[in-house]
């Protein structure tokens, strides 16, 4: 047991210190996308009607005239500090405009996991408890259609029959008058449409696989009834993949919302760094993209630990 | 191993190339699922080759603002039986040939990731030590960016034409394909005619791309399939974001975009470019689901 321990503990420290270097690589390709040439993040700091002069003052006092190495490292040392610049469209500082941001897109990330995990797993169970059966093909053509449906467009036919035809929900997510879960419904509905047809077909796989295991067959064999062959012999088995593919989607819902966010108008994380990469608000970008970058390797390494300590094959090998 | 009797039996007439693609094609019939989704496919290919003919309108016309689906051209007699969009070009038309620009850059994106993906995949997978060790790390990093920040980044920054979005989806799809290659080339290499080739003293670019590759085409076919499918929805999705290519040619997801504002008042304005790339990715996927059927057959 204590050398299970030690082995846990040499995973732990070399998932972290994979983390750490990752988030180290990435930063450097962010600053180097975005801030390798000085005058290009002068012009966008001062606008496109800056002159020359303004800019290489601006340079000057912001230190911008340095080398490359050393500016990265100052603003690697600002970034971990927490001082991500001012916004140039906002005008405040990035973090104070990024940390609401966050908060609303973590709200409408929870709502959509909250519905599309049970429904996905569910619709999974259904499908890979009877491979082959019509049930298991109407499950999966089903998941296939809703994933082929972009965000963008299925956010538009949600709006198209639940705003413009039916007149039950807002169309937009501002919250303007304040938090109104009537507004949430649409963008989590759209963000679920796109995302459980994955976690659905990855949910059959398993379940399928485990199905045809020995242990299966020999409760089915020695007369245990269906209903508990499924839920205390194939279920925990079978739910051990799909873990790790709901964490992943994490990656995937910081795209999602990017798109769904603007169709709704809603104040999250995704519509900010849209927002801030059209209108070149560097400072903003850079912030926002770290973030994501952080959040999702940072997903991938809970899911790594937690597929590790739920499959005890692998926990005790 | 009796070399004698080997050589008696004679070896059967090797088909040329277009007989057994089209042997695998007739395969597909299998699956009713498959069958669909390559008419579907089959259907946007066509209406985008033949679109000069098939479009009632110049695609980017401006003929009458505002009209509702069916409405007549006064001054030509045509029907515009999707309507028109808010400065007045007939929506069908930009439809029609807004399916040219997604099946263009898609698969010629697609094409190229996979050109880059699998010299990857087979470098890491065929020498494994260090090639492996630096091409899946490098893999792992850009696999890490969520897809949409790491386009919108890219475009936003270097500007949105044709080539700016190949190389943005060329970049953030090849680490997934060098995934698959570098799984099924570490499979492969351990096969006899692989060993067979390397005692001959081929050349290990010959052994990769003769012995190794054609034998890995089976789920690499599913997954350009599907990855087609993926490209399509990324290509209309930047249209959306307002990051696709120029107007005033149509793109399906920039018609969204810019007729969004009008939604409440003109819905067709929308939803039917909203159905055309969703019905192209959905006969892209289950083309996908049939091949995957009728592979795991055989």
């Amino acid at each position: 047991m204590r050398e299970a321990n030690r082995a846990m503990l040499i995973f732990l420290a070399k998932r972290l210190g994979y983390l750490a270097f990752t988030m180290l690589v990435v930063s450097a390709l962010v600053f180097l996308v975005l801030e390798l040439d000085p005058g290009n993040v002068a012009q966008k700091v001062l606008g496109p009607y800056s002159n020359d002069e303004q800019r290489r003052l601006w340079m000057e006092a912001n230190g911008y005239l340095d080398p490359v190495l050393l500016r990265y490292l100052r603003w690697l040392g600002d970034f971990l500090t927490g001082d991500f610049g001012m916004s140039t469209r906002f005008k405040v500082p990035v973090a104070e405009i990024l940390l609401p941001r966050l908060g609303n897109t973590a709200l409408l990330g929870l709502g959509v996991l909250l519905v599309m995990v049970p429904l996905a797993l569910l619709l999974g169970v259904l499908a890979g408890m009877k491979e082959g059966s019509p049930q298991d093909r109407t499950i999966s053509v089903f998941s296939i259609a809703t994933t082929s449906i972009p965000e963008f467009a299925s956010g538009v036919f949600l709006v198209g029959i639940f705003v413009l035809w039916l007149g039950w929900l807002p169309g937009v997510s501002n919250m303007i008058g304040g938090f109104d879960l009537a507004q949430m419904v649409l963008p989590v509905a759209a963000l679920v449409m796109y995302g459980f047809g994955y976690i659905t077909r990855m949910t059959r796989a398993s379940m399928a696989e485990v199905m045809q295991t020995h242990y299966i067959r020999t409760a089915v064999l020695k007369g245990v009834p269906q209903r508990q062959v499924i839920m205390k012999h194939a279920l925990r088995n079978a739910l051990i993949a799909p873990f790790t593919v709901i964490m992943l989607q994490i990656n995937w819902l910081l795209s999602g919302v990017i798109v769904i966010e603007y169709l709704f108008a809603y104040k999250g994380f995704g519509s900010l760094l849209l927002e801030a990469a059209l209108n070149k608000d560097i400072f903003v970008i850079e912030a926002c993209t770290m973030v994501a970058v952080l959040v999702a390797v940072g997903t991938q390494t809970i899911a790594d630990i937690g597929y590790m300590y739920l499959n005890p094959r692998i926990r005790f090998s | 191993m009796a070399a004698s009797t080997e050589a008696a039996i004679p070896l059967p007439p090797r088909q040329s190339g277009l007989v057994r693609f089209a042997r695998s094609l007739a395969l597909l019939r299998e699956s009713p699922v498959g069958m669909v989704g390559a008419g579907i496919v089959l259907a946007w290919a066509l209406a985008a080759i033949f679109a000069p003919l098939l479009a009632p309108f110049d695609p980017n016309a401006t003929i009458l603002p505002f009209q509702r689906p069916g409405a007549v051209d006064p001054t030509t007699g045509h029907t515009f039986w999707l309507g028109t969009d808010k400065i007045g070009r007939d929506i069908l038309s930009r439809i029609i040939y807004g399916g040219r620009r997604v099946l263009i850059y898609g698969p010629i994106a697609t094409a190229a990731a996979y050109v880059v993906g699998i010299a990857m995949g087979l470098a890491a997978g065929y020498f494994r030590g260090w090639w492996d060790a630096v091409l899946s790390r490098v893999s792992d990093i850009v696999l890490s960016f969520p897809i949409f920040v790491l386009y919108v980044i890219v475009i936003s920054t270097y500007g949105a034409s044709g080539l700016n979005i190949v190389l943005a989806i060329i970049f953030a799809s090849a680490p997934g394909i060098m995934r698959i290659v570098r799984g099924l080339t570490l499979d492969l290499r351990n096969r006899d005619y692989v060993a067979a080739a390397q005692t001959r003293g081929e050349h290990p670019v010959y052994i990769m791309l003769v012995e190794i590759l054609p034998n890995a085409r089976g789920p690499l076919i599913v997954d350009a399939c599907l990855r087609l499918g993926y490209v399509t929805i990324t290509i209309g999705t930047l249209g959306f974001l307002g990051l696709g290519l120029p107007p005033p040619d149509p793109d399906w997801g920039g018609m969204v975009n810019e007729n969004r504002a009008l939604a409440p008042a003109f819905p067709h304005m929308i939803v039917y470019p909203c159905l055309a790339i969703s019905s192209l990715v959905l006969g892209l996927n289950l083309l996908a689901d049939g091949l995957r059927e009728i592979s795991i057959k055989d």
